[in-house]
């Protein structure tokens, strides 16, 4: 594969798999779709006819329940159909493949795919799939697939921080937390390096930092403070339970003392710097309560941007 | 046909002024599709007498060429700041020509509520319809070639109007795009 | 079926790395076994003429790692299908690994094997039998007879060995008798969950990964294991640019080491996972450009004495999967000849001097007898044609396992007859 998988032969979005390698007018041009689509949350009806009599199938074979509720409200505010699927953990607990899934699906006449997947690279499996089988008006939006990437939260991430800030090239924006295991991570840093972040900095212990994460463009901080000094942008991932198994962290209280977000580490950066965070929280894990509900915290935000984000991204892709 | 063809906008404005005045409900608000019929509808706004709340609509999300086109970029926010529900409403336009923007329109306004009653202002009407829409006022009728596009522009200095001819806008791909087989 | 006893190959380049040869001429064979080599003979009255004219004549190829799929695994591929893979290859010896199901831990398993490939007569099978009973690691197998059934070797195959003292009494027990010790390099704990090489792809790509050290921290513990048995040990699928480094400051040191690489590894790289293509999940994983390079240098300078196939042929069920949850392997007993003269180009090397790194030096490692034209020889010849372009794709592939990460390029080699004790088992088509 050497063309893009994302972009179709006119060079159009027809996938979202990845923030990575696509291009910055691309996301800019998503930004600025997303804008109109936060009014229409305003409105008494919220929809439009736009995607009306499509179907859209939330593929999930993780569980989500707030990821796949966005896609659900962002495709009915556009009109279309949308059909949930839970498969369970492995795909083939009902015999079937995950290709034969996929299969079947556009056989029922689907028009979207939004994908969530335990494994890193089954959304592009399936993108790939359709474009072999020649079915070239059947799109695939990644949810979020194992490690790799989860587009949708890094653009609205992304919108979040051009809505309060305005200009990426002048900020230092720092990712808190288990960088290894995140796949929202990874798109952030991919987002931000496209839209010319001026510097973007991961914070982790080292049995959380990938190996040479450096390539992927940002700077690594084991010390929270060191890491925090003068950022404008401090986003804080959330630590999953699993973690504290397998020597990678001895206990949430221990990781909460270094790398927990307290307003006392948040002075270090600057006065008008912002807390983001893609949910859901562990209160007094990552981030403590006094933090997550003050001033500077923008998570609530971000959940109604991520909306029309979400819009957004559905409404291009479905029409290209 | 050439720009020395065309007719003057402000003359035309003027002309769909004096056709509105006296028949315009004295409430009706006026409604400008984006953007050439923003526009317009502000400069009627400030010539007709009587208050007439303004606003403007961006049918984007209404057009019926989604499947071929794709999204329009450079979406802008619909603002209707009455209350549509039971209001008498001018919906204002640049150009009619297939009427299908004027279709979108009317769906968008009727997801805001129940009109009483709506109306069509058209600067110019260049005819070759494709839906059953007729202006209830036009400023000026032109006989256009299909193959040409009219245009209005602002001068953003004086606000003055002004319109222009070119190739018609494809609305179509450079390729076809892939449909669904039934 | 008439078969032919007097074939005469005429006319093609006769390389013969035992002795030697690299010349212009015709090889004669009757009766199974090589008569001569000469120019043209007036007296031979052939039964069937080959012409070999513009191909390479050479000793049937010698492959150290073919999975057969036989017995337990036969929806992903049959003897029939990988015998027929190996003809088409140009094979006409390989061993195969022991994890097969039930692994072959059992002398009955091991004659079965070996019958049923004598009776499809295609190639000389060489099963390489269980070094612990089931591949668990707990309790030694009998190798005593396993050897009688016909056994060249013993390993884990990719199964990993996570007791050092098992391994070492494994190691002791087999050299008491002189069993060879086969064993892949890889640390069970360091490679656990991974599917990747370690480093910024798959950082990149988000996939769970395998550090070099996994590679190293093994052959640290083999060679120690190896000083202090005096047991000789042919290691497995080198990897590394570190391994490779480690094996040859432990053959100068005079340790009884052997190893080998997979084809695949001398030509590709982690970046040729591309957009988590499956067809390059490979184990070991394929490692940085780094690493290719030194395995390439490591080809050349002796320090890896043969290159093998690794053939996995995988059914598209298991390969069409996300890419940590496919099966890992690639379909190779066909490429491995035109994959290794691409090496061979690319790297300067005479053709004998190629030839012999999948003939000789694997019979050696074998401990078959060395595979010659000499008069007297069993016929196990290969005839190809080293220009002859083909396009990888399904349709031109024997094998079951239509995996490989090759599907699509277009390679240069390909085999026009293979000759197994006389008879003709392969005969090109294009």
């Amino acid at each position: 594969m050497t063309r893009n998988p994302q972009l179709n032969a006119n060079g159009e979005l027809t996938h979202l798999l990845t923030l990575e390698g696509l291009p910055a007018d691309v996301v800019t041009h998503i930004l600025d779709t997303a804008e109109p689509f936060v009014s229409i949350a305003e409105r008494e009806v919220k929809k439009v006819p736009l995607l009306r009599g499509k179907a859209m199938f939330n593929l999930f074979f993780e569980n989500s329940t707030r990821t796949r509720t966005t896609f659900e409200i962002a495709a009915k505010r556009l009109s279309a159909d949308v059909i949930n699927l839970n498969i369970g953990v492995s795909s083939t607990s009902k015999g079937e493949t995950l290709l034969d899934t996929v299969d079947n699906l556009c056989a029922m006449n689907a028009d979207l795919f939004v994908v969530r997947h335990s494994q890193s690279g089954a959304p592009h499996l399936i993108a790939s799939h359709l474009t072999a089988s020649g079915r070239t008006h059947v799109h695939v939006v990644n949810a979020g697939d194992g490690r790799h990437a989860h587009p949708t939260q890094g653009l609205l991430d992304l919108y979040t921080i051009r809505h309060y800030k305005r200009d990426f090239r002048g900020l230092t924006v720092a990712i808190v937390g288990d960088v290894l295991h995140s796949r929202v991570a990874r798109s952030l840093i991919h987002g931000l390096t496209t839209m010319h972040t001026a510097q973007v900095r991961v914070v982790a212990p080292r049995t959380l930092v990938p190996t040479r994460v450096e390539a992927l463009g940002v700077e690594v901080f084991n010390d929270m403070r060191e890491g925090l000094r003068g950022c404008d942008v401090v986003v804080m991932l959330r630590l999953q339970s699993e973690r504290m198994k397998g020597a990678l962290l001895p206990s949430a209280g221990e990781y909460f003392k270094h790398y927990g977000l307290t307003v006392d580490k948040l002075e270090v950066a600057n006065p008008d710097a912002i807390v983001m965070h893609p949910g859901p929280m562990n209160r007094g894990v990552e981030i403590d309560s006094a933090v997550a509900d003050g001033a500077r915290s923008v998570i609530l935000p971000q959940v109604t941007f991520g909306i029309a984000v979400r819009m957004a991204v559905l409404s291009i892709v479905a029409g290209n | 046909m050439t720009t020395d063809a065309l007719p003057d906008a402000e003359a035309a404005l003027a002309t769909l002024a004096e056709r509105m005045q006296g028949a315009v409900a004295h409430d009706a608000a006026l409604v400008g599709i984006y953007s050439g019929g923003a526009w317009v509808a502000e400069r009627l706004a400030a010539r007709l007498p009587g208050v007439h709340p303004l606003g403007f609509i961006d049918v984007s999300y209404y057009r019926d060429d989604y499947d071929i086109a794709g999204l329009k970029p450079n979406a802008r926010r619909t603002t209707l700041p009455f209350d549509v529900a039971g209001a008498t409403i001018v919906l204002v336009d640049d150009v009619l020509y297939t009427g299908r923007s004027v279709r979108a329109a009317i769906n968008e306004l009727f997801d805001f509520g129940r009109p009483d009653r709506i109306e069509l202002a058209v600067l110019v009407d260049r005819g070759g319809r494709e839906l059953p829409i007729e202006p209830t006022y036009a400023g000026v009728r032109l006989a256009v070639a299909r193959d040409l596009s009219i245009m209005l522009s602002r001068d953003d200095a004086r606000g003055t109007l002004s319109l222009g001819v070119g190739p018609a806008r494809s609305r179509d791909r450079a390729e076809p795009r892939a449909r669904r087989a039934p | 079926m008439d078969r032919p006893t007097r074939i005469e190959i005429r006319n093609g380049r006769v390389v013969d790395p035992v002795q030697g040869i690299d010349r212009v001429a015709s090889l004669y064979i009757d009766a199974g076994r090589i008569e001569s080599i000469a120019e043209r003979r007036g007296d031979f009255h052939a039964d069937r003429v080959v012409d070999a004219t513009g191909c390479v004549v050479c000793p049937g190829l010698v492959d150290l790692a073919a999975r057969l799929r036989e017995p337990g695994l036969e929806h992903k591929a049959t003897l029939e299908s990988e015998l027929a893979a190996a003809s088409a290859g140009g094979v006409t010896s390989l061993a195969c690994p022991p994890d097969t199901d039930p692994p072959l831990d059992e002398p009955g398993l091991v004659e079965m094997l070996k019958h049923r490939a004598r009776l499809t007569g295609r190639a000389h099978v060489y099963p390489v039998g269980a070094l612990t009973v089931g591949l668990q690691g707990a309790a030694l197998t009998e190798m005593g007879q396993l050897a009688e059934a016909g056994c060249v070797a013993f390993s884990q195959a990719d199964v990993p060995f996570h007791d050092t003292q098992m391994l070492h009494r494994a190691l002791q027990y087999a050299g008491t008798f002189g069993h060879r010790v086969w064993l892949r390099p890889q640390d069970a704990y360091l490679a656990r969950g991974g599917v990747a090489h370690d480093g910024e792809v798959a950082t990149r790509l988000g996939l769970a990964a395998i550090p070099v050290m996994a590679e190293t921290i093994a052959l640290a513990r083999i060679f120690a294991l190896v000083r202090d048995t005096g047991v000789g040990v042919h290691l497995c699928r080198l990897s590394s640019a570190e391994g490779v480094a480690m094996v040859r400051t432990a053959k100068r040191e005079g340790l009884p080491v052997t190893c080998d690489v997979a084809v695949h590894h001398l030509h590709l790289c982690d970046v040729d996972i591309g957009w988590f293509d499956p067809l390059a999940h490979l184990m070991p994983p394929l490692r940085s450009a780094r690493d290719r390079d030194a395995l390439r240098e490591g080809v050349l300078d002796g320090t890896i004495d043969a290159i093998c196939s690794d053939h996995a042929p995988v059914d598209d069920d298991a390969k069409q999967l996300p890419f940590a949850e496919a099966e890992p392997g690639a379909t190779g007993l066909e490429l491995l000849l035109p994959l290794v003269l691409k090496w061979a180009g690319e790297a300067k090397v005479p053709l004998a001097d190629t030839l012999a790194r999948i003939t000789t030096r694997p019979a050696a490692i074998l401990g078959i007898a060395q595979p010659s034209l000499a008069a007297g020889e069993a016929a196990d010849v290969c005839v190809f044609d080293p220009k002859a372009a083909w396009a990888v794709r399904r349709e031109s592939l024997r094998s079951q396992g239509k995996n490989t990460p090759f599907l699509g390029f277009e390679l240069v080699g390909r085999v026009r007859w293979t000759l197994l004790a006389g008879n003709v088992v392969h005969e090109g088509r294009d």
